[in-house]
This record gives C-alpha cells, sequence and structure tokens, in this order.
C-alpha cells in the first residue's frame, strides 16, 4: 500500500471521530490530537480503528510515538512489513 | 491463605492508625498547623506558597513543569512567591476588587498555577476552565460567573472567546499568556504587565468564609452550576494532604488531572503546595509509556491518577517494575469514578502496593471518603469517612431524611454539612443549593452501601449525570447544544458504559422531517456538537430514534432509553406518555 492510500484510510477514520475538522488542513508533523481537538479516549478509537483495518495490534505503549501523520504512516508501513515478515 | 492486599508497608504514616486517629482528630487542632494571616484571617495562596517561601522550604522545588519535550522547569516556594505576587499585583492595576471572578482557559503551563494563587492573593475569586472546552461551555461558565478577567492563549481566544466578546459584557480584560504586546485596551499582554509589576505584595485582610474558588458542575436540569468555596476550603486540602495522600517533607507528588476539573485544582495545585512538596505538572496528555518515565524519572513518591489512566496503563503488555525504576513511589490514589476491585488487585500486582480508591465531588471540595496507607484496603470500596467528617446512609422523602443502619443497605449516601471545603453556595441559584440540604445532611447524589465493618460501597448515582473520563456532564447542557442544529428536532443523553472511560456520551436525537437519518447527517450533527461543546462533552455516539419515551408531563425519560440501549429490564414505566 502507498503512503497516500494509507494517508487516506487514515483520513476516512478521522472524519468519523472528528467530522469538524478537515484532515486534509493536517499538515505530516502536525500533532493530530492537536490540530483536530482529538482527546485521549478517541485517539483510542481512533488507533482500534487503524488497527481494524490494517490488521495489526499496536499496542499501548506505542501510543505515544504516533502522534503525527508521517510517524503514523512510518508506523503502520513498518508494522505491516513485520507481518508479512 | 492470607490477603495479599494488606496494609501499605510504611512505618512513618502519618495516620499509623485509622481508628485512633478518628478518636482523637479535631478540624482545630490541625488548623493552628496553618500559618494564618499576620494580621490575622487565612489565605490560601499564604497557606500554599508565602509560607513556605518566607521559612525553611523555600528554596525546595515548589513546581516541576514537564513540558511536551520532556525537559523541564522548575519554580521554588520562592519564584512562586514572586511570581504570583506580580499577578496579584497586576490585577490590582486592572482595579480588580475582592470577589471578583478571575478565570482561566490554559492548558497545564505554568501561567495556569501562577495565575490560581496570584488571584487568590488578590482576594478575587478563580475559576479555571478546561482548555479544551468548545465555546459554550466557555460562555456558559464565563457569563454565569460574573467573570471580569479571563487568562488564556492566542490560540484559545481567537478559536473561541473572541466570537463571544458581545456576549459578554462584564468581562473587562483578556490576558495573553503568550503574546509579547498588547492587542488592545481590553486584550492584553501578561507577561509585560508582569515585567512591570511590583515582585512583593502584601495580602490584605482574608476571612475564613471569603470566597475563593469557584467550579462549575453538571446538573440533570440546567446548566452546570457554580459551586463557590471559600478560604477555610484550605484546611481540608492541608488535611487531606496530610493523611489521606500522607505528603511528607520532601516527597515529590504528581497529580494528573487537569486543574479545568476541581481535582486538578484541589489537588493539582493547594494540597501538595499547602504540604510544602514538589508538584509534578505533565503539560501533555495522556501516554502510557511517558507516564511511566515521568514517575522513574523525576522520582515520585505519591501519585493520584483516575481510572480511566489505570485501565489504558493496564491494556499495556509490559510490567512497568521490570522496564523502569519505580522504587521511590509509595502511594498510589485514584478518583473519579469508582476503581473496580479487579483494578485494585491489577494495582498489587503491578506495582506491589494496591491503588487507593476514594470519593468526593466539586461540593465537597476535598477527598470525603477513601481508602488510606494505613488502612487494610477492600478492593472495590470507596474507603472510609476522612476523620472529621460524618458520613451516613439514608433515605430521603421529602424534606426528612431516615437514616439506613444495616449493614450494606442502599440508599443515598449523605455527608453531615460543616466540613471546611463544604461548597457555600450555588451561585446565584439558592433554590438549587439549599436543596442539596435536608436538615443537617447534605444530599451527595450518589447511591452507596456501607458494610458491617465501616466501608462504604458505590452503587451509581442517584440522577441522570453522566460520569465520562471521570468528569461529570449534565445532559441537559448537551441536548440544548444539539437542539440548536436544524436537523435536530429532540435530544436525549445518556451514559453508555464503557470500559475505558466509565460512561460515554450517547444521544438519541428525533430529526426534523426532510432530514434523512443517515451516516452524513449523524456526521454532521457529530461535527457541529464537537464544534460548540468541544471533545470533553460532546456525544462521541450518536443514534436517530422516531420518538423519545416522555412521562405524561413531558418529561424525558433518560433512564428507560439507558435501560433499553443496555437490554436491561424497563422498570416503573406507569408515568410512561
Amino acid at each position: 500500500m502507498k503512503d497516500k492510500e494509507t494517508k487516506a484510510v487514515i483520513f476516512q477514520i478521522l472524519i468519523k471521530i472528528a467530522p469538524d475538522v478537515d484532515p486534509e488542513t493536517l499538515e505530516m508533523e502536525d500533532n493530530i490530537r492537536e490540530v483536530l481537538g482529538i482527546d485521549s479516549f478517541d485517539f483510542l478509537q481512533f488507533i482500534i480503528g487503524l488497527d481494524e483495518e490494517f490488521g495489526l495490534k499496536t499496542p499501548e505503549e506505542d501510543y505515544g510515538k504516533i502522534t503525527t501523520l508521517k510517524a503514523l504512516i512510518t508506523y503502520i508501513k513498518a508494522a505491516k512489513q513485520r507481518l508479512i515478515k | 491463605m492470607k490477603d495479599k492486599l494488606g496494609t501499605i508497608s510504611r512505618t512513618t504514616s502519618n495516620m499509623p492508625d485509622y481508628d485512633t486517629f478518628c478518636s482523637q482528630f479535631s478540624w482545630e487542632k490541625e488548623y493552628e498547623s496553618l500559618d494564618g494571616l499576620p494580621e490575622g484571617g487565612i489565605n490560601i495562596a499564604h497557606e500554599a506558597v508565602d509560607r513556605h517561601a518566607n521559612g525553611d522550604i523555600g528554596n525546595t522545588v515548589a513546581l516541576r513543569w514537564v513540558r511536551k519535550d520532556k525537559s523541564f522547569e522548575d519554580f521554588t516556594y520562592i519564584d512562586l512567591k514572586v511570581r504570583t505576587s506580580r499577578f496579584a499585583n497586576v490585577l490590582d492595576k486592572l482595579e480588580t476588587q475582592k470577589g471578583d471572578g478571575i478565570f482561566s482557559l490554559l492548558g497545564r503551563v505554568p501561567s495556569l498555577y501562577v495565575a490560581a494563587i496570584g488571584t487568590l492573593k488578590a482576594r478575587a475569586v478563580f475559576c479555571p476552565m478546561f482548555s479544551v472546552f468548545g465555546p459554550e461551555p466557555a460562555f456558559q461558565r464565563l457569563s454565569k460567573g460574573k467573570a471580569k478577567v479571563l487568562v488564556t492563549t492566542t490560540v484559545l481566544f481567537e478559536n473561541k472567546i473572541k466570537q463571544l466578546l458581545d456576549r459578554l459584557p462584564l468581562l473587562r480584560t483578556i490576558l495573553l499568556v503568550d503574546a509579547d504586546c498588547h492587542i488592545d485596551d481590553k486584550v492584553r499582554s501578561l507577561s509585560l504587565l508582569m515585567s512591570k509589576a511590583a515582585d512583593y505584595y502584601t495580602i490584605k485582610n482574608t476571612q475564613p468564609e471569603d470566597p475563593a474558588l469557584l467550579h462549575f458542575t453538571s446538573g440533570t436540569t440546567g446548566m452546570p452550576k457554580g459551586a463557590l468555596h471559600v478560604h477555610r476550603a484550605v484546611l481540608t486540602h492541608f488535611v487531606t494532604g496530610k493523611y489521606v495522600l500522607d505528603l511528607h517533607p520532601g516527597d515529590v507528588f504528581w497529580c494528573t488531572a487537569d486543574p479545568g476539573w476541581v481535582t486538578g485544582t484541589s489537588y493539582g495545585i493547594i494540597a501538595p503546595l499547602v504540604n510544602g512538596v514538589t508538584n509534578i505538572v505533565d503539560e501533555e496528555e495522556f501516554d502510557a509509556a511517558r507516564w511511566y518515565s515521568i514517575l522513574e524519572e523525576h522520582r515520585v513518591n505519591v501519585w493520584y491518577t483516575a481510572p480511566t489512566a489505570i485501565r489504558r496503563l493496564m491494556r499495556m503488555d509490559l510490567m512497568p517494575l521490570d522496564s523502569y525504576d519505580l522504587s521511590p513511589l509509595r502511594l498510589i490514589h485514584s478518583v473519579g469514578e469508582p476503581l473496580q476491585a479487579e483494578e485494585v488487585v491489577w494495582g498489587k500486582k503491578t506495582y506491589g502496593m494496591p491503588i487507593c480508591d476514594n470519593w468526593w465531588q466539586t461540593e465537597t471540595g476535598g477527598i470525603m471518603i477513601s481508602n488510606y496507607a494505613s488502612m487494610k484496603v477492600r478492593p472495590g470500596s470507596m474507603g472510609k469517612p476522612l476523620p472529621g467528617i460524618e458520613a451516613a446512609i439514608g433515605e430521603v422523602e421529602g424534606e426528612k431524611v431516615h437514616l439506613l443502619t444495616k449493614p450494606l443497605e442502599q440508599g443515598h449516601l449523605l455527608l453531615k454539612a460543616g466540613w471546611p471545603s463544604m461548597f457555600r453556595a450555588y451561585l446565584d441559584e439558592e433554590e438549587r443549593y439549599k436543596k442539596c440540604f435536608k436538615g443537617q445532611w447534605y444530599i451527595t447524589g450518589d447511591l452507596a452501601k456501607k458494610d458491617a465493618d465501616g466501608y462504604y460501597w458505590f452503587v451509581g448515582r442517584a440522577d441522570d449525570i453522566i460520569k465520562t473520563s471521570g468528569h461529570m456532564v449534565g445532559p441537559f447542557e448537551v441536548e440544548s447544544a444539539l437542539m440548536e442544529h436544524p436537523a435536530v428536532a429532540e435530544a436525549a443523553i445518556i451514559g453508555k458504559p464503557n470500559a475505558i472511560i466509565g460512561e460515554l456520551v450517547k444521544a438519541f436525537v428525533v430529526l426534523e422531517s426532510g432530514f434523512e437519518a443517515n451516516e452524513a447527517t449523524k456526521l454532521d450533527i457529530k461535527g457541529y456538537s464537537r464544534k460548540k461543546l468541544g471533545p470533553a462533552i460532546a456525544p462521541k455516539e450518536i443514534a436517530f430514534i422516531k420518538r423519545l419515551p416522555k412521562t405524561k408531563s413531558g418529561k424525558i425519560l433518560r433512564r428507560l432509553l439507558k435501560a433499553r440501549e443496555l437490554g436491561l429490564p424497563e422498570g416503573d414505566t406507569s408515568t410512561l406518555e
């Protein structure tokens, strides 16, 4: 899956959680929670949504590492590669 | 087999034996441990900061602020004294009067703590607001609290407050903590004003019953109520800090709550400072790995957190003691919603000590019922009343209270009125305030039971108030906001049980004709409510319904909606329309 497609999936999930903000306004280095006004429960739902979509099981201890679009896309790519191996 | 959940091993607990201590306790005796103002009277700011700055621990770190990037900045008691004095001088310069409402809308940054203590020094009333509130909750509080001054950031001002100014004629000054220069006569740079203010301030005569703090809390009907607390409340903050949180000189303490909620003010600002310890403030939101690293790096001794966070930590695969040195940690407390027995047991397994649950409310101003360091913890129990507090279980009928004295009888949780941090009013709502008291008893609105050994057990709310992530949300406030959406004809809000946050806010919506009950409409309503209310209050779930169940007199039966949602028996439906 290309980064662009990963991003599209991320946006699909984000729009359901925070429909008041257009995720397209997010810069790659922006803190997603801060820019979209997402609380920690929403963020948990967001990661669970991503896990379901990508077949991952993101551990709670990694949540703090995936706060930006850039970090998230890199993380998903690496996690999927680990799954393939 | 011996119960593994024995007492927490600590030989120097401030309250070595609960029963003995209760029999000897007196508020008057504890009051003598406070300093009092040189000219008489008592002021929270003096007890929290100035007396320590003037005494032996002036150079002790009062506040350690951990930035988002994990770098940190220390403020000693002397530093805090200077900064809060400057803030009080700024308020004087702005011609703030005794009793005026000074509000904050800030994240956890040092200016918030300086504003809180500085406001109390100037004898004004401090009201902290949660920074993720949307414009509508902010307006309700600023308007009802007759705010004269608001301390906030440029972004929060631009996004949430600016649009409200026409509706807030009493709001005279906005102090921006991050602006280098004044915007106009009304919107000013706090740092510029602070730089010109004197760093010494003499606190004027403050009486124990003078108003100090205003915290808004939700009601079942109507908009949030402003619970007013007085300077005498500092006695509860001192006593609970010393005997419940068991704070000792030299301790490092971390309360993870935001000062926008009462826990974050009573225990994230006042109690640790009054007890002269080092108070950790983390600017960032919950992050499991970060939290453990803070506990380790800053050698936290006493940690006060919430069930929502504990449940998130329980999701981690690691055993924290294998990965982090938490050896200085000796006591963990939790508040916000009841801690389940398995969560207490998990604490013992994970940290080597049970997590001590405790119970209190915005109205009580401080911890009222708790498990203690020196008392055997019963997992799932709220614990026993604070020494000096009389609690009971009772039935309330009209103006009468009938006490239930048999073990495990379920009834209203009652507190005998008169403790130091008891709220003194719901601002401008005397009738609503009076309704909370029946004779000598304060009716908490919570249902509970007491066992044969005096431990209290939480049962639930007696009303429709929702407890989400440890915060109270009133259905009326949310329903009112939803009703302003053009597609919404009627709305009802319930708390839907959730394994992580206790309850989540769920909305049932009856649509206006012409609107389709589809995903797009749902998202539009959700987006609208988030924009208006902010993520802490806005519904997390929305469902469409053809009609709302109501009584014959037209009152929405939220409990019926909840029972249907959960597949529970519907109970008495004789009043159903």
